[in-house]
């Protein structure tokens, strides 16, 4: 467990120390980390939740990491995009090759390192302290990362997100202090049996969820997002838009499902499901109207965050509610997939068209065939069509819905999933219109355009063997869903 | 309720926390917003330091303590990340602030380092 | 611009909240005081700060000592910083206030690390106090001769993860759990993990002081031919 902090974090010291061999140690502990992840899954599926008190101590006093079903399942997404990165990168900055380019990748890697031990961290951890040290770590390298882009726009857009991105921090921290001083104690597991309703807890939720909701970009703290997401490097993009928002997201379910349920009110739940609601809707309307691919996409990635907010008032219903955590993590799973394929794509058309504007895309699939091809399976499971994992996550939490009789989630999830196939088509019906090229695009590295295609093709795939993963969340469930808790 | 010595410290720092985000959300310059994000920070360690500072009679609870140990390196990294951005920013674009800045003139960047409200 | 209305609103609202919050923490103050204490002849160390630190909850001083290196990383990265270069010969006041007040403060940062072990003190100030010495070295213009090593700053900076991230493998490895030093051993290990650190921050914080990476180098484009492939 330890290796999936130390092997990344080990590499960004390493590929700060000796900028040569950046690459080379990125690539290092990419395989260390990925291994580590094996041997850990392996130990979870065999022998069922791993706790390991760091120090030989633990809570109240140390600090445990465990690994559950869930923190390997992110953990397990985290890896492939992340090594799916690793594969991309390299091309990615050589074309625009020069002085300026190569500095740019060798300022990449140590960044990207910092993120990847910064989100293993983030999903081992246990104690809402620790979480906010990672929290931090993943925030700068985001942030950090987003600059690299280096043109005005980029540089706005950094400035923005990080004066969302520190606030947030601290709101979040004011509400450890105050669980701190409410319960003595910042282990997840311990607050479970501490947390009563009370005005401390009361606030400190409150004041915890303000800044994770910030930094989780949900309606109306989103307005950070697409300018961040769409100015970045492509590579960057996808890491930003496949994980860098699930990491405050993920600390949103650890604490409402497993450390405060007691503080789960109908109310809270409906209230943030309501403003998932609304971001489906308001981000699917602005990614309808965006003229360049970047934003479109990003756009997309707030509509998209909203559905993952439906798990609230889907899952804190017992009846259902099992399904409906079920549905909300595979989409989460599925939208990683389907959006790093996305910005992957994004920044393959760039790099050959060297623009990206929508209504310049004539004539895509002639010159791209393969990221045409990726863009449209990934689009798939973005508007949510069956067989792609995007239709089986929304098919679970509609029939949560339905099931508790919560129809007005499901009518969001169907006009979101309308919308959706809209922004989608716009797209491909510039792409799939053939035209004559004046110019002949400048030929790109098979790797960009394959990293892309299969993970849009993971996209769809996932919908079909969803079993296992979805087998695996059992390990550690939250006691409110019916799990057997730690 | 608390012992009243210890209340003042916990309120204090509840305050210190919201002046740093007034001035967050009211103030336009890029410098004065970073350092309201360091009054923020302030007010919460307040709050954790009174938290320790609170038992009463006995030794200081050492871990809040070392808590803001760990806060306070993670907001001068914070702020030193922020201060280089904005810097980098203004030699880019010109503006001191990200809403309605002056547009970049031809000459952005190349003249002075900072200027002043 | 958000309306001034709204904000003071807004605001006034988090304070009240906040106080009532505040006010209602519970009369009998609960906290972690006795545990810390109980377990401290086991830490390797008699001051309870440090032993939550390096100890008790070392897992986060290690993702703290990455932000420091990520931070250093992301200034450098945005930006190319100014080290005076002055020659000190043409101001002797300054020199010899330098002389005798650089080495003290290097002093005073060791024995903060040294000290730290017992009572108040630690990495953290220590590396404070050097970084404040590094900060005057700067100002009075030494820094233009260090910054031509800047292989040997990257590793001074990245010193204290690699170490700490070092100890946490070959703890690892001896005792089975990360972070957890062998029995009798543990004020060695911290001591080893602070050093680094202390060395680590003081340079991180004087470099953060200068706000940019030196100006040559394989950072910078152009000022050097590249030795090798991009």
């Amino acid at each position: 467990m330890a290796v999936l902090v130390l092997g990344p974090l080990g590499g960004a010291a390493g590929a700060f120390a000796f900028p040569k061999g950046g690459r080379r140690l990125a690539g290092v502990a990419a395989v260390t980390a990925v291994l580590a992840l094996l041997v850990l899954a392996r130990e979870v599926v065999t022998n069922g939740v791993q706790l390991h008190r760091v120090g030989g101590w633990s809570a109240p006093l140390g600090i445990d990491l465990r690994g559950d079903g869930l923190a390997v399942l992110m953990l397990a997404i985290t890896a492939l995009i992340a090594g799916a990165v690793t594969l991309y990168a390299p091309p990615y900055f050589l074309p625009q090759a020069g002085a300026e380019s190569r500095d740019r990748e060798r300022w990449f890697w140590p960044l990207f390192l910092f993120l990847w031990s910064a989100l293993n961290a983030l999903f081992l951890s246990r104690d809402i302290f620790n979480l906010y040290v990672t929290l931090e770590l993943l925030g700068f390298a985001a942030v950090t990362l987003v600059a690299l882009a280096g043109k005005r726009e980029a540089l706005t857009a950094t400035m923005r997100y990080l004066l969302v991105s520190l606030p947030a921090s601290l709101f979040y921290l004011m509400g450890v202090a105050l669980v701190y001083g409410q319960c003595a104690t910042v282990d997840l597991s311990l607050l479970a049996a501490k947390a009563e309703r009370g005005p401390v807890l009361w606030v400190a939720l409150a004041l915890m969820t303000g800044g994770l909701v910030a930094k989780a970009a949900l309606f109306p703290l989103h307005f950070w997002l697409p300018p961040a997401h769409a100015s970045a490097p492509a590579p960057v993009s996808a890491l930003l838009s496949a994980l860098v928002v699930k990491g405050p997201y993920y600390i949103l379910l650890r604490l409402w499902f497993e450390a405060f349920p007691a503080l789960m009110t109908p109310a809270v739940a409906q209230g943030l499901g309501a403003l998932g609601a609304v971001a489906i809707v308001w981000g699917s309307i602005h990614a309808l109207m965006q003229a360049r691919l970047k934003l479109l996409v990003a756009y997309s990635t707030v509509a998209q965050l909203g559905y993952l907010f439906l798990l609230f008032p889907l899952a804190a219903v017992r009846e259902g509610g099992w399904l409906a955590w079920n549905g909300g993590l595979l989409f989460l799973a599925a939208h990683a997939c389907a959006k790093t394929a996305l910005f992957l794509t994004a920044g393959n058309i760039l790099q050959a068209a060297g623009h990206d504007r929508i209504k310049g895309l004539d004539g895509m699939t002639q010159v791209l065939p393969v990221s045409a091809f990726a863009f449209g399976l990934a689009g798939l499971s973005l508007a949510g069509l069956p067989p792609s994992s995007g239709f089986a996550g929304k098919w679970l939490l509609l029939s949560a819905s339905l099931a508790q009789g919560q129809w007005w989630w499901a009518a969001v999830i169907l006009g979101g999933s309308l919308l959706a196939a809209a922004y989608v088509m716009r797209v491909l019906s510039h792409a799939f219109t053939q035209v004559a090229l004046a110019t002949k695009p400048r030929p790109l590295p098979a790797v960009q355009e394959w990293t892309a295609l299969v993970l849009a093709a993971l996209a769809v795939g996932l919908g079909l063997a969803a079993q296992g993963p979805l087998a695996l969340l059992r390990l550690g469930a939250p006691v409110v869903l019916g799990g057997a808790g730690p | 309720m608390v012992e009243t010595g210890f209340t003042v410290y916990l309120l204090a720092g509840a305050g210190v926390f919201i002046i740093g985000f007034h001035a967050l959300l009211a103030q336009a310059h890029l410098l004065r917003r970073i350092m309201a994000l360091n009054v923020m920070g302030s007010g919460v360690f307040m709050v954790f330091i009174a938290l320790s500072a609170r038992t009463a009679g006995e030794a200081p609870d050492p871990v809040p303590h070392a808590m803001v140990l760990t806060g306070i390196v993670v907001s001068v990294c914070a702020t030193g990340l922020a201060l280089a951005l904005a810097d980098r920013l203004q030699s880019v674009t010109g503006a001191t602030e990200l809403e309605g800045g002056p547009a970049p003139g031809p000459n952005a960047g190349s003249g002075g380092e900072e200027s002043h409200p | 611009m958000i309306p001034r209305l709204v904000l003071g609103t807004l605001s006034l609202a988090v304070l009240a909240a906040l106080s009532w919050a505040v006010l209602s923490l519970p009369a009998q103050p609960p906290g972690l005081t006795a545990e810390a204490l109980g377990k401290l002849p086991e830490s390797g160390v008699t001051n309870p700060v440090t032993a939550v630190l390096l100890n008790y909850r070392g897992h986060d001083t290690l993702l703290e000592v990455a932000v420091l290196l990520l931070a250093i990383t992301g200034v450098w990265s945005l930006r190319q910083g100014e080290f005076p270069a002055a020659d000190l010969r043409e101001r002797p006041l300054l020199m010899s206030l330098l002389r005798v007040l650089l080495p003290v403060l290097v002093l005073t940062a060791g024995y903060l690390l040294w000290i730290g072990a017992f009572a108040p003190g630690g990495a953290f100030q220590g590396g404070a106090v050097a970084g404040g010495a590094l900060v005057l070295g700067i100002l009075g213009g030494l820094a233009g001769r260090w910054m031509r090593r800047e292989s040997l700053l990257r590793l001074g900076l990245a010193l204290g993860v690699l170490v700490f991230a070092s100890v946490c493998a070959v703890t690892k490895a001896l005792t089975g759990g990360l972070l957890q030093y062998p029995p009798g051993q543990g004020g060695v290990w911290i001591l080893l993990i602070e050093a680094a650190a202390l060395a680590s921050i003081g340079l991180t914080l004087g470099l953060l002081y200068v706000g940019g990476r030196p100006p040559a180098g394989p950072a910078e484009p152009g000022e050097k031919e590249p030795d090798g492939h991009g």
